[in-house]
């Protein structure tokens, strides 16, 4: 590597640690050896003013902003080993079940919310501001530098990168006349996409400006990602409603089963629009032996109409959202909804219903609950257990198969109080039976009951019937609401582009100088300086110097006639 | 054919491109002994030659690589070798020739693995591997086609090889139908721009390696201490092999920021957001700011050099935990091993 000075050639908008890939990591050690001693002088003196500004020059300093980088990385890792509530709730009540003391401690520690945590939170928005403080005064500097000259020459080009020597070619009038030859220099540097300056015995010449712009554009970017992301947060909504086959979906913040609203939005003003389920078809894999069951294919045939609007018939897929209204619609899960009706021993109807019963494996065993309050002697709950291809094992009743093969409902009978009247909110996916008395059930001497779909069968101690009418699906939709995803990825495509255009576009230097040498005659001296990684800095310099000999060899006297006059080179674009 | 069949032919062609990648690593290594053999004569003028040889690197011993691209202009892209040897040695002729039949039998296998599975070969940890591997070669190939960097054959092929042997005994699975979340054509782009990422980070993660070797073998060697591990005095100095490690990571940098993107694009149309700290993006994430740490770093007074390489070294860990790891034992969203 060149061992250049650097001295005179730092930017002064750069944090002062930054380098540009023109030392060795040898000089770097020492420098910044240096720099840590004179803050150790300067600093116990410092009035409030200082320390702000030493603070500042702190934050915004490299070191800082690596060391900000790797502690953010540090400080993601644990979002991954314990399970978070954003993504998992119900893998973190289960691990406060299975670890009883660990829980509270982790919890203080804000583990099981890590990315909206204190602690991360912090560390982002320092490496933000750090980036901010030095985005700021870099695009400053680069405004000014798009607007100005390459600087002069330096004095000596023998210490710069690729420097080349030629001797000049023979011309037909005054050897040491070279203004011809610099200007056809400073043409072909043009030519190649370089600013040029000409002075009277040489060219100095920039090109790659784009590859500053393309860094800015990358951080401004990211800032602009975590606005964008910050604003759709607020302004945005998710929610979740089951809809069984056959029935519709309206979207107003009653119809949820779940509602995330962001802390902006107004619950009353969504969208409104209406989603019926018309059938959620499911293919299963029945060929491929290593594959028997495995779904295929969810289509959620659906029809919808929007405010105002007649009904459209439309579908839903897994990776093929409905965008509806400025929202999107995701089918995301699945199931079987039994539909149950209780009647009393009169005969009259007390409960019907399609009960959505959540899955418990990839064959689709799911459970359920179904709770009668009113109409019978007794408050009825029971759990069903429902197997649509069901078959039967030492363990008892499983299911091989997630069609509908054979279907078949079981049902634990309880009678008791249910709970419902004290005001307390209880899961419709949960029974509590600690104050019911259970009547039947695969452990009672009654057995439990059991159903396929048609069938009716009596309840125990003559409360009435149950019946298992038919077995539609049900789907399971996300409606997801982001005013700034559109930001986001426009954003995210800024990122990528700044990205390609500062790591790959050289920014360099280049000069051409001329030297009488010894014998009368003059001698072209070629150089260039890297800005940032470049490795075909050296080859670009032999290149140029062979180009240019070459233009002067090919084009000797009409090149001379027409460039003369010529003056110290416009600018030329970036 | 059937699927079986196929399926069969493939694991038979993978079997013979990891035999044909042992012995290209023993051939390789065996280079490497060589090169330790050679450096034992003077390892400290062969580093000074090392140091000053532009010349002597740029025309000597040059003539017999068909794989290292003419340019006197760039002589530190050229691993000087004793001058006297006019063609490369036998041992690391044999080494790379072997690496081309074997990867062109893990072309075949992989190419048939996606025939039977009428997909592309990357939907499951064994498929991933194989892909992966496969890419981890060609880009090793492709990168010797500009520039000599044959002294790490031993690591690429005993990397590929270790890979392989743990993905045929460990995540083999039959041909499967695709869950219905991983039908997008985004599977093709994102999944793949991933493995692609991954095979420059390792070429990286390697060239890092040597660069601390060398860093520390060049630091004895001012102190004329006696030095271990004498065939590093063929290589390129740690300067060198810093830079080339810097180019490679940069476009793995740039392809894995684009396997993020594309992630977040299909994550939205899948799950419904773009982004869920899901477990798998939490360390795509990670990853991806350690590596913009270690960009970072090159341009850090004081963190050029050792600790970069460090910074490298430390991502492709990430890399690889991220893939043999997270996938097999963290719960998450990206449930797709196969397992």
């Amino acid at each position: 590597m060149s061992r250049l000075s650097e001295s005179g050639q730092r930017d002064p908008a750069r944090p002062d640690d930054y380098i540009d890939g023109r030392s060795d990591a040898a000089a770097d050690d020492r420098s910044a050896d240096d720099r840590s001693a004179d803050d150790r002088i300067t600093g116990p003196k410092l009035g409030a003013v200082e320390w702000l500004r030493w603070f500042w020059r702190q934050l915004t300093s490299m070191r800082t902003a690596l060391f900000l980088l790797l502690l953010l990385a540090v400080a993601a890792i644990p979002g991954s080993l314990v399970p978070q509530r954003t993504s998992d709730p119900n893998g973190v009540a289960q691990y406060r079940v299975d670890n009883p003391d660990l829980f509270p401690v982790l919890d203080s520690l804000q583990a099981f919310d890590t990315y909206s945590s204190v602690w991360f939170s912090s560390i982002y928005l320092l490496l933000f501001l750090s980036l901010i403080g030095c985005v700021l005064p870099r695009t400053k500097h680069h405004l000014i530098a798009l607007r100005s000259q390459p600087p002069r020459t330096p004095a000596r080009l023998s210490r710069m990168a690729g420097f080349t020597t030629r001797p000049a070619p023979d011309t037909a009038g005054d050897a040491t006349d070279v203004a011809p030859a610099l200007e056809a220099g400073r043409a072909l540097l043009a030519k190649s996409g370089y600013r040029t300056v000409l002075s009277d015995t040489s060219v100095s010449a920039e090109r790659g400006y784009s590859r500053e712009t393309g860094n800015l554009v990358f951080h401004i970017a990211l800032i602009g990602i975590l606005v964008a992301v910050g604003i759709g947060g607020g302004f945005g909504y998710s929610g979740q409603r089951v809809v069984v086959e056959g029935q519709a979906f309206v979207n107003t913040l009653s119809a949820y089963d779940s509602f995330n609203p962001g802390r902006f939005v107004d619950e009353n003003e969504l969208a409104t629009y209406r989603i019926r389920l018309e059938e959620l078809r499911v293919t299963y894999e029945e060929q491929n032996e290593n594959a028997i069951g495995q779904p295929i294919d969810y289509t959620a045939e659906v029809s919808t109409d929007a405010a105002g609007e007649s009904a459209t018939a439309d579908q839903i897929k897994v990776n093929e959202p409905l965008r509806i209204d400025g929202t999107d619609v995701f089918l995301l899960g699945n199931g079987y909804a039994p539909t149950i009706t209780v009647r009393n021993p009169a005969g009259e109807v007390v409960f019907t219903d399609s009960v959505p019963f959540l899955p418990q494996d990839t064959n689709l065993t799911s459970i359920g609950v179904i709770k009668v309050p009113d109409g019978l002697d007794q408050q009825l709950g029971m759990i069903g257990f429902f197997y649509p291809t069901r078959a039967t094992s030492d363990a008892g009743d499983f299911s091989a198969f997630p069609d509908l093969r054979d279907p078949v409902l079981s049902l634990n009978v309880y009678a008791g109080d249910l709970g419902l009247d004290e005001g307390v909110p209880r899961s419709v996916y949960e029974l509590d039976t600690d104050d019911l008395t259970q009547l039947s059930g695969r452990n009672t001497d009654e057995g439990g009951i059991r159903l396929a779909p048609g069938e009716t069968q009596e309840l125990p101690d003559g409360l009435g019937t149950v019946s298992l009418d038919d077995v539609p699906r049900f789907a399971s939709f996300d409606i997801h609401h982001d005013p700034t995803q559109g930001w986001v990825l426009f954003f995210s495509v800024l990122v990528l582009g700044g990205l390609l255009t500062s790591l790959f576009v050289p920014r360099r230097r280049m000069w051409l100088k001329a030297v009488p040498d010894a014998a009368g005659g003059m001698t072209f001296e070629y150089a260039a300086l890297a800005r940032g990684d470049d490795p075909a800095l050296e080859a670009a310099v032999t290149d140029f110097a062979d180009r240019h000999i070459a233009a002067l060899d090919s084009g000797r006297g009409a090149a001379a006639a027409t460039v003369t006059t010529a003056q110290p080179g416009p600018r030329e674009r970036i | 054919m059937t699927t079986a069949s196929l399926d069969a032919t493939s694991l038979l062609l993978l079997y013979g491109a990891m035999a044909v990648y042992a012995i290209s690593f023993v051939s390789f290594a065996m280079d490497l002994a060589r090169r330790s053999s050679t450096g034992s004569v003077d390892s400290r003028v062969a580093a000074r030659v090392l140091a000053t040889s532009s010349a002597a690197g740029a025309t000597g011993a040059r003539s017999g690589s068909t794989t290292t691209a003419d340019r006197p202009e760039r002589p530190r892209s050229v691993a000087p070798r004793p001058v006297a040897s006019q063609r490369a040695p036998i041992s690391l002729r044999v080494g790379l020739s072997l690496a081309v039949v074997g990867f062109a039998l893990h072309l075949a296998s992989t190419v048939l693995r996606g025939i039977a599975a009428a997909r592309v070969p990357w939907a499951n940890m064994y498929e991933f591997s194989m892909t992966g591997t496969l890419l981890i070669m060609g880009v090793f190939l492709l990168v010797l086609l500009a520039r000599d960097l044959r002294f790490l054959g031993t690591f690429v092929t005993g990397l590929v090889l270790i890979l392989l042997g743990i993905s045929t005994v460990g995540f083999r699975v039959d041909v499967v139908p695709l869950p219905p979340a991983l039908q997008s054509y985004w599977l093709v782009i994102h999944v793949f721009v991933a493995i692609l990422a991954t095979a420059f980070f390792a070429l990286g993660f390697a060239l890092s390696v040597v660069q601390l070797l060398q860093h520390s073998r060049e630091a004895a060697a001012e102190t004329a201490k006696s030095v271990r591990l004498r065939f590093l005095a063929t290589l390129p100095d740690a300067v060198t092999l810093e830079n080339l490690a810097y180019r490679l990571n940069i476009i793995g940098f740039i392809f894995w920021t684009f396997t993020l993107m594309a992630g977040a694009i299909w994550a939205e149309r899948a799950w419904g957001r773009y982004w869920g700290w899901d477990t798998k993006e939490v360390w795509t994430f990670i990853i991806w700011v350690l590596y913009a740490g270690y960009i970072h770093a090159r341009a850090t007074r004081g963190w050029r050099g050792s600790r970069s390489a460090w910074l490298s070294i430390i991502g492709f860990s990430a890399v690889l935990f991220n893939f043999g790891v997270v996938n097999v034992f963290f719960k998450g969203l990206h449930a797709y091993s196969g397992l």
